[in-house]
């Protein structure tokens, strides 16, 4: 999978939900385009990552 | 040929500058010519676009529109006038960002805030001690009335909530994503992406402290999302937001909407 602009390998089924928690991000403060649509929160968990899947997760943080 | 001086077609023999001067019996002050200002003589084309202002003479209404967009290279300018660009959060960011595209003369504003001006906004955010007390909103769009009254400016003191989002900003063609806290910055986000197809959003993560102006860039992040920051000094104990950088910020913001608006897509 394109992560980021990266290739990394899924080494298991995995939701969406999943992989943000597991790479540290906080779920309030992100968005996420998957295959270049974007992806409701509400979907997360329901989403399962595959290989040719190109993932953006876009996270920020506070001042204005 | 035909030309077009201080805002009105004429024809001219006039071949340069000097000559067209002298046959309007005007000084030489400014010169401006299709958006560039130059104290030298040049040659006359087809459809230039001419400015010639004379300091200390007030022009009459009708003609300070015009002599005020003379700086705009003139495509651009029209392109400007005719967008609608909103704002969401009219703090450091926001206020900035309001102030430029007023004077870039980009012709429909729509800024939103909730909030008043109170004393701490006052170390980088664009409002003065006598706009104390008033919502942003309304100190913002006096300003903008007295740089350029010709900017149609539009207020809506409320909060932005995911239910009003689609009401508020559908039909602009950018949003300015201008808040100060990342959660409302995601929920903005994630709600005009999802409700708005079509409308682009410039946001902000990052800017505060000194740290390096060099490190605040811009980068279209997904289809419709461009963010301007260094994605990294978040504003926190022991590191505030400070005028330089959140000034950085906004012009970067300010300028990627100008280029969107001219259809500029590349950041």
């Amino acid at each position: 999978m394109k992560f980021n602009g990266e290739i990394l390998q899924l080494s298991r089924d995995i939701s969406l939900l999943q992989f943000v928690q597991e790479n540290k991000y906080d779920i309030s403060k992100i968005a996420v385009e998957l295959n270049g649509d974007i992806v409701p929160k509400t979907s997360y968990a329901d989403v399962m990552l595959r290989e040719e899947d190109i993932l953006e997760v876009v996270s920020f943080v506070g001042g204005g | 040929m035909r030309i077009t001086v201080n805002g009105k077609e004429i024809e001219t023999n006039c071949n340069t500058i000097y000559e067209l001067c002298e046959y309007l019996g005007k000084l030489k002050d400014v010169v401006i010519i299709n958006g560039y200002q130059t104290s030298e003589n040049c040659t006359l084309s087809e459809q230039d676009v001419v400015f010639v202002i004379e300091k200390g003479v007030m022009p009459e209404q009708n003609d300070l529109e015009s002599m005020m967009a003379a700086r705009h290279t003139p495509q651009v300018h029209a392109r400007a006038k005719a967008a609608k660009v909103a704002i969401a959060g009219l703090g450091g960011l926001g206020s900035n960002i309001a102030v430029v595209l007023a004077r870039t003369g980009v012709g429909s504003l729509l800024l939103v805030d909730f909030d008043i001006v109170e004393p701490s906004n006052l170390n980088r955010q664009n409002y003065h001690i006598d706009h104390l007390g008033l919502p942003k909103t309304v100190a913002l769009q006096k300003q903008i009335r007295k740089i350029n009254p010709f900017i149609k400016v539009k207020i809506k003191t409320v909060r932005v909530e995911e239910a009003n989002i689609p009401e508020l900003f559908a039909g602009y063609d950018v949003v300015c994503e201008a808040f100060d806290n990342p959660e409302a910055k995601a929920m903005l986000v994630n709600t005009v992406l999802e409700q708005l197809p079509g409308v682009k959003i410039v946001a902000a993560s990052g800017m505060a402290g000194y740290a390096s102006s060099n490190l605040i860039r811009t980068e279209q992040r997904l289809k419709n999302l461009y963010i301007c920051g260094d994605s990294e000094n978040a504003a926190r104990i022991g590191n505030g937001l400070m005028a330089p950088r959140v000034q950085i910020c906004a012009g970067h913001q300010a300028n990627m909407v100008l280029r969107l608006l001219l259809g500029i897509e590349e950041v």
